[in-house]
């Protein structure tokens, strides 16, 4: 088994606020991050994949058709975009970046063939980021 | 849903690496130009990777605000723009980034919002030590 990692980038709008909670509360959690204008990062995302080495071409999966499925399945409905407003799974589900990573696992799970994922990982910035290994 | 958060903290610091066990020629030795008497110093990279379940309320294994504040509190104001020979961890044990790590874990086991995962630090870009929590 050898796993196979493969990033993609995507530039994103968001903004944190539970409508479940006081204009108070929210913004004692989420801070800066409350601003309901939005704001936006460049996001990296890092998809690995484990699997096993096919003998006649001696890849595990095609990087082309990885690097395909996630610009079909992520990049093109992310990038450049409000995830609150316009990416159906956060209309009710707040896109921090644990919940992100959470979203592109059930975006990717399955759609990629002879290959098992192993760990969605989602880079908010250089110094934070979040890891889903599809744990409940 | 069980996700893993990692944050990564900067810190500047000097050291100087010499063990008392050893003789003047064992530490040059040993330790080469990091034995200089005068010290010198790194720009480490500090990760720390926590786990938990992700909060419904707030999307979140954990509060980044209390991440930082303890980092800042426990790790920043300590390490930071000082000498790790003079702390009190490093007086009886070479400040090596292996014994940082294992320093920087020991403080972290007391963050009490989520579990600790993982520590890594890199004390140059091309060196970097990392511990798991068992």
């Amino acid at each position: 088994m050898i796993l196979l990692t493969r990033k993609a980038d995507f530039s994103a709008a968001h903004f944190y606020w539970n409508p479940a909670l006081s204009d108070e509360e929210n913004q004692r959690i989420f801070g800066k991050c409350a601003n309901r204008n939005g704001h936006g990062h460049n996001y990296t995302l890092e998809v690995t994949v484990a699997g096993e080495i096919d003998p006649i071409s001696g890849f595990v999966v095609d990087l082309k058709l990885l690097k395909d499925i996630l610009e079909r399945e992520v990049v093109s409905v992310y990038d450049h975009r409000h995830l609150n407003i316009e990416v159906p799974e956060f209309a009710d589900t707040i896109p921090t970046t644990e919940n992100i990573a959470i979203a592109i696992w059930r975006r990717l799970e399955g759609k990629i063939p002879h290959a098992r994922l192993h760990r969605v990982r989602v880079y908010e910035m250089p110094d934070l980021f979040a890891d889903f290994y599809g744990e409940a | 849903m069980k996700a893993h958060l990692s944050r990564r903290y900067h810190l500047s610091a000097s050291h100087r690496l010499h063990s008392e066990l050893y003789t003047a020629e064992q530490n040059r030795e040993t330790f080469g130009k990091c034995n200089n008497p005068h010290g010198h110093g790194h720009n480490y990279i500090v990760e720390i990777t926590v786990s938990g379940q992700v909060d419904p309320a707030t999307g979140m294994v954990v509060n980044l605000g209390d991440l930082d504040g303890f980092a800042q509190e426990k790790l920043l104001a300590r390490f930071d723009h000082t000498n790790l020979n003079l702390d009190p961890a490093f007086r009886d044990l070479v400040p090596t980034t292996e014994n940082l790590t294992i320093v920087v874990q020991q403080i972290f086991s007391g963050f009490s919002h989520a579990r600790l995962e993982r520590v890594a630090i890199e004390e140059t870009g091309n060196n970097s030590f990392e511990l798991m929590s068992v």
